[in-house]
């Protein structure tokens, strides 16, 4: 079965369908691409994954289930973990603090627990100190754990945010844009970090990138939208010559449009 | 042996309170013990407003409403359950101070009874509801009182006796209970439900991500917080003759958010300050009671433009003893 399938997705807000009957299938332990111009409806797709829009119709399954309605805590909850666009970490708190709030399954204290400091506290926050501090090596954050969130470099905070999906222990991780605000040596890392998650944590992910060095490297299979519909989907290399995804990014030639 | 511990340091402070009541008692006049007894009442005021303004960032302002119950609950209660406990139990030191305590207990948990009621509906919506909620709480609830018979309407509460209610409140209780509830809000603010709290505030949308469960929290935190000004409200009341009404207007409710601004939103360390301050400087402005509100409006407006994160910004005062300035980190208590 595979881990995520959109079945005829449709979301509008007033008069703009931003996503119309897209149709998606992305296997278990795959790297999957979406991309397409801006404006495209990649991030509402991702809102729409992660129950932050409830669609118009259609049907998400997540192994299998229809996962379409819940709230957002109880998609993430399901292991589904994302990274925003625009980034959205807590800035007021420190590195390790971000990543440790996702560590919920870590958490079996109860507010009187924490209240009194007892035995049950104590072993929690050890398990999720731990964690974190595991998850932060693996992003390369390790050194800046005890810094607030906010005084990192914009490179560092997109990576924090990865490190603090990832506390989730998800099977699908939704990377919006990560590589925005790169630069290409830091993006080649995001490759070799990406590549890192679906080799040895057994991670899904799914990519919304516009950077295409990152896009073509690391994914198996690309899916392209345009206002809000799929245009085309295959493997890089399909991708880069399709007519339809060089229309969408390049404009149409005016006998492609007449055939 | 871990609560041998506990139970050693706790016997340890209590005995430091009480041997600071005797020093109290027998060297300062009543208006400096009235000024000190209102410092602490007021500590647990903001301590407790801090927790759902300051760290959950959802703003309520209309705590004076859960003051009101709490203190009508505890007067009620103690007034009633003296006799009967008195019988039980004899008279004395021993059986007022059960019967205070219960009646406290009663008074936090009708007013977070209150505050889970106001909560839950109010907090399921992201934004500023919180606020509009509160606020006609707060109103609705002392135009209850002022009508409730029962509790002596308009003229207030004076318990069965002819002299008032018993006068329960003394430094002993008033600041073993400002330790209990700053190291208890201390310890949740210090844990992972606190940092989910802070995660709410900083961004709601990435903490709902995060699986926060971040309604359950919310209304928890702001329950918890009616509870601690439920808790106040009963110190305050067996410190006077009885409850009035018009001790809990809208006034006594900004009283409170003053309090944690100039603390610093977030930073217990601050409620504690703000709230001596208040007590301190409503007595010093006696005289210019009726400017009051114009004053700390000025007040407010003057920390905005000079200081607009408060005395500590959101830091503890721990903190800067420290020689860099960092967050939160998660310690002991």
């Amino acid at each position: 079965m595979s881990l995520l399938e959109l079945r005829r997705v449709e979301k509008i807000f007033g008069g703009l369908r931003a996503v119309h009957d897209v149709s998606l299938v992305v296997e278990r332990g795959t790297i999957f691409g979406l991309i397409g111009p801006n404006g495209a409806g990649k991030t509402t797709l991702f809102n729409v994954i992660t129950g932050v829009y409830t669609p118009e119709s259609g049907a998400i399954l997540l192994s299998g289930k229809d996962i379409a309605g819940l709230r957002p805590a109880a998609i993430a909850a399901l292991g589904v973990a994302r990274t925003f666009q625009n980034i959205r970490i807590f800035r007021a708190m420190t590195v390790e603090e971000n990543v440790m709030v996702a560590g919920h399954h870590l958490h079996t204290a109860s507010i009187v627990d924490a209240m009194l400091r007892s035995r049950r506290y104590a072993a929690d926050e050890h398990a999720l100190s731990k964690r974190a501090r595991e998850l932060l090596e693996i992003l390369g954050l390790a050194e800046l754990a005890a810094e607030l969130a906010g005084s990192l470099p914009y490179g560092s905070q997109r990576r924090l945010e990865i490190a603090r999906a990832l506390m989730l222990s998800p099977q699908l991780l939704l990377l919006d844009e990560p590589a925005a605000g790169m630069n290409s040596q830091e993006a080649r890392t995001l490759n070799d970090q990406i590549r890192f998650l679906r080799d040895q944590l057994g991670l899904t992910v799914v990519l919304v990138e516009h950077n295409m060095a990152v896009v073509m490297n690391v994914c198996e299979k690309i899916h392209v939208v345009d206002h809000g519909e799929t245009i085309a989907e295959g493997t890089p290399a399909e991708i880069k010559v399709h007519p339809k995804v060089l229309a969408a990014y390049l404009g149409e030639e005016p006998e492609e449009a007449a055939s | 042996m871990r609560a041998l511990i506990r139970a050693a340091t706790i016997a340890g402070v209590l005995l430091v309170i009480y041997l600071l009541q005797l020093g109290f008692e027998s060297s300062l006049n009543d208006y400096v013990q009235r000024i000190v007894l209102l410092s602490g009442i007021n500590i647990i005021l903001a301590v407790g407003l801090n927790l759902i303004n300051g760290t959950t960032g959802q703003f309520s302002i209309g705590h004076a409403g859960f003051m009101a119950v709490g203190a009508y609950g505890a007067a009620y209660l103690g007034a009633k359950l003296a006799p009967p406990l008195h019988s039980l139990l004899g008279p004395g030191a021993l059986a007022n101070g059960v019967i205070f305590n219960i009646a406290l207990l009663m008074g936090g948990l009708f007013a977070g009874i209150s505050g889970l009621i106001v909560g839950m509906p109010s907090l399921r919506l992201r934004g500023d509801y919180l606020a509009v909620v509160t606020l006609g709480f707060g109103e609705i609830i002392r135009i209850l009182f002022n009508n409730a018979s029962f509790l002596g309407a308009a003229t207030g509460y004076f318990g069965d006796d002819p002299s008032g209610l018993p006068a329960y409140t003394n430094f002993f209780w008033v600041f073993a209970w400002v330790t209990a509830i700053v190291v208890l809000i201390h310890n949740l603010t210090f844990s992972q439900t606190g940092r989910s709290l802070i995660a709410i505030r900083e961004d709601e949308i990435a903490a709902e991500a995060m699986a926060t469960p971040t309604t359950r929290l919310k209304v928890t935190a702001f329950a918890i917080s009616a509870a601690t000004a439920g808790i106040a409200g009963g110190l305050f009341a067996h410190m006077q003759a009885g409850v009035r009404p018009e001790d809990f207007r809208f006034e006594k409710s900004i009283d409170m958010i003053v309090m944690i601004i100039v603390g610093g939103l977030g930073s217990i360390s601050g409620a504690i300050l703000g709230g001596i301050f208040l007590a301190v400087s409503l007595e010093l402005m006696r005289d210019l009671q009726q400017y009051r509100l114009v004053l700390y409006a000025l007040l407010l407006i003057v920390i905005m433009i000079v200081r607009p994160q408060g005395l500590l910004g959101s830091r503890e005062l721990h903190h800067f003893l420290r020689r860099r300035p960092k967050s939160g980190t998660v310690g002991g208590a």
